[in-house]
């Protein structure tokens, strides 16, 4: 909770605003399922309107798409959206979130969320030729963007060897293929863009938002190489106007290596089963084709248990031209995606700048 | 089971396993099968099912090896011969000798039900 109130009064004091100002507050906390009114009392907001959509790491991009949906009803003026954990220090593993057994699994004893996640990595390599090097060079590409983000929390080197040679957590996946667990906040303001052009930055524009979910377990998932990204994708693109190819920066939710190759090919900027061969050779390091996970993600940046709201800030950050030696050069338009649960629930927001609207 | 139901096709499964039996539902309406157990079949809410015992054929859909201090396991998807997917552990060989597409037979173990390697004998 003090994660989160010092990211929020960093963002309403970043919007140029108060306190009062604000009068929603969208929010979520790993371990408060009653965050929607113990968020709003400790920082002395009494929200008109209040959204704790619980989906795990992709709660905050379904946030942003009710918090628009709420601005253009004129139900609320401005949306804070926050997140905050301390589940490094606290427990120093990953967090579950709380949530129900289930038995028709447990009983088998996945480690989840790894496990899960190694499931859907084993069949993509068997179906598609995917190797553990092309997983590995998800790992390294974060963390060459890392290394030029002062805030990211591991910097040192890492090679393909060394994803390669590390400890094995669930085959195929190693400890380098998985996230980080990081203490960590995020806050974002939203308001109405008519609004947002008094305020103190130059505004950020939501173009689109648009979630899917299609299983919660991984053993009812239909196919374990296609994510609900497929679905989603296509909507939030229309929405907005734009393909694949107009975006400039690609934040995707890399909880583990696997994710950002699946997720590469269902925003269809590669073709199904190209993921593997598409991040070969630094393609999305500093430099490459596509410049993904800027801010090193959840693999090298920063991963408190929940990491969407992450990749709308960088996004943000991106296209506000305030990445510092990260920066993707004339950045308009930038995806920021939230991946929940066991490659359950998919969302997806697309941000432009001015020029982009 | 983590949640304890006091009736329903949760609480039947369980007790069709005590008895050592693998049973899965079959709406009457599609002859489909479905499994985890549910009151209905997932997307039709079809109410009206059966209880048929499954044929214990499968085929690993994927696998993974658990890795712990305290020793490695298997874990895998298997895709039933009627057509769901589970999760189980195929037994009776080294969890990382388990591959895509191998042929297995469930065994029922208290109250889980694992899968067996299926040996072909030679003719």
């Amino acid at each position: 909770m003090e994660l989160l109130a010092q990211a929020s009064l960093a963002a309403i004091n970043d919007a140029g605003l108060t306190i009062p100002d604000i009068d929603a507050v969208f929010s979520m906390l790993p371990d408060d399922p009653w965050c929607a009114m113990s968020v709003p009392e400790y920082l002395g907001i009494r929200p008109k309107l209040i959204e704790s959509t619980r989906t795990g790491g992709s709660s905050f991009q379904i946030h942003a798409l009710w918090a628009a949906l709420a601005l253009d009803a004129g139900l609320c003026d401005a949306v804070l959206v926050c997140y905050g954990s301390n589940q490094r220090s606290s427990s120093g593993g990953f967090a579950t979130s709380g949530g129900t057994e289930f038995g028709y699994e447990s009983v088998y004893k996945p480690r989840n969320p790894p496990t899960s996640y190694a499931l859907a990595a084993a069949r993509h390599m068997h179906e598609f030729g995917t190797t553990r090097e092309q997983l590995a060079e998800v790992a390294v590409a974060a963390r060459r963007w890392a290394q030029l983000n002062p805030d990211a929390f591991a910097r040192d080197d890492l090679t393909i060897r060394d994803c390669l040679e590390a400890r094995m957590v669930s085959d195929p996946l190693t400890v380098r293929d998985c996230c980080l667990v990081t203490d960590g906040a995020a806050a974002l303001v939203m308001t109405r863009a008519d609004r947002a052009r008094d305020i103190r930055h130059p505004p950020v524009y939501l173009l689109s938002a648009a979630s899917a979910v299609w299983h919660r377990n991984i053993s009812a998932a239909p196919d374990l190489t296609i994510t609900a990204v497929a679905e989603c994708a296509p909507r939030a693109f229309a929405q907005a106007g734009v393909k694949a190819s107009d975006v400039d920066v690609v934040e995707i939710y890399d909880a583990f290596t696997i994710n950002t190759i699946l997720f590469l090919e269902d925003f269809g900027f590669c073709p199904k089963g190209e993921g593997g061969r598409f991040v070969a050779g630094g393609a999305i390091a500093p430099g490459g084709r596509l410049a993904v996970n800027t801010n090193g993600g959840g693999l090298s940046c920063v991963h408190p248990g929940m990491y969407g709201l992450f990749a709308m800030v960088e996004a943000v950050t991106q296209l506000r031209g305030q990445a510092g030696r990260r920066q993707v050069a004339g950045a308009n338009i930038a995806l920021a995606h939230g991946n929940g649960g066991l490659l359950s629930c998919q969302a997806v927001t697309i941000f432009g700048t001015a020029d982009a609207v | 089971m983590s949640t304890t139901t006091t009736f329903g096709p949760d609480r039947e499964y369980q007790a069709f396993l005590a008895q050592k039996r693998f049973m899965i539902q079959r709406a009457r309406a599609t002859g489909a099968h479905f499994y985890y157990p549910r009151i209905a079949e997932p997307r039709s809410g079809a109410l009206e099912w059966e209880w048929v015992e499954a044929s214990g054929l499968g085929t690993v859909y994927s696998t993974t090896v658990v890795r712990s201090k305290s020793g490695n396991h298997n874990v895998a998807l298997i895709d039933l011969a009627e057509g769901p997917r589970m999760m189980s552990r195929v037994v009776g060989l080294s969890p990382e000798s388990v591959v895509i597409g191998m042929q297995v037979r469930a065994r029922i173990d208290v109250l889980a039900v694992l899968f067996e390697r299926v040996t072909v004998e030679a003719p």
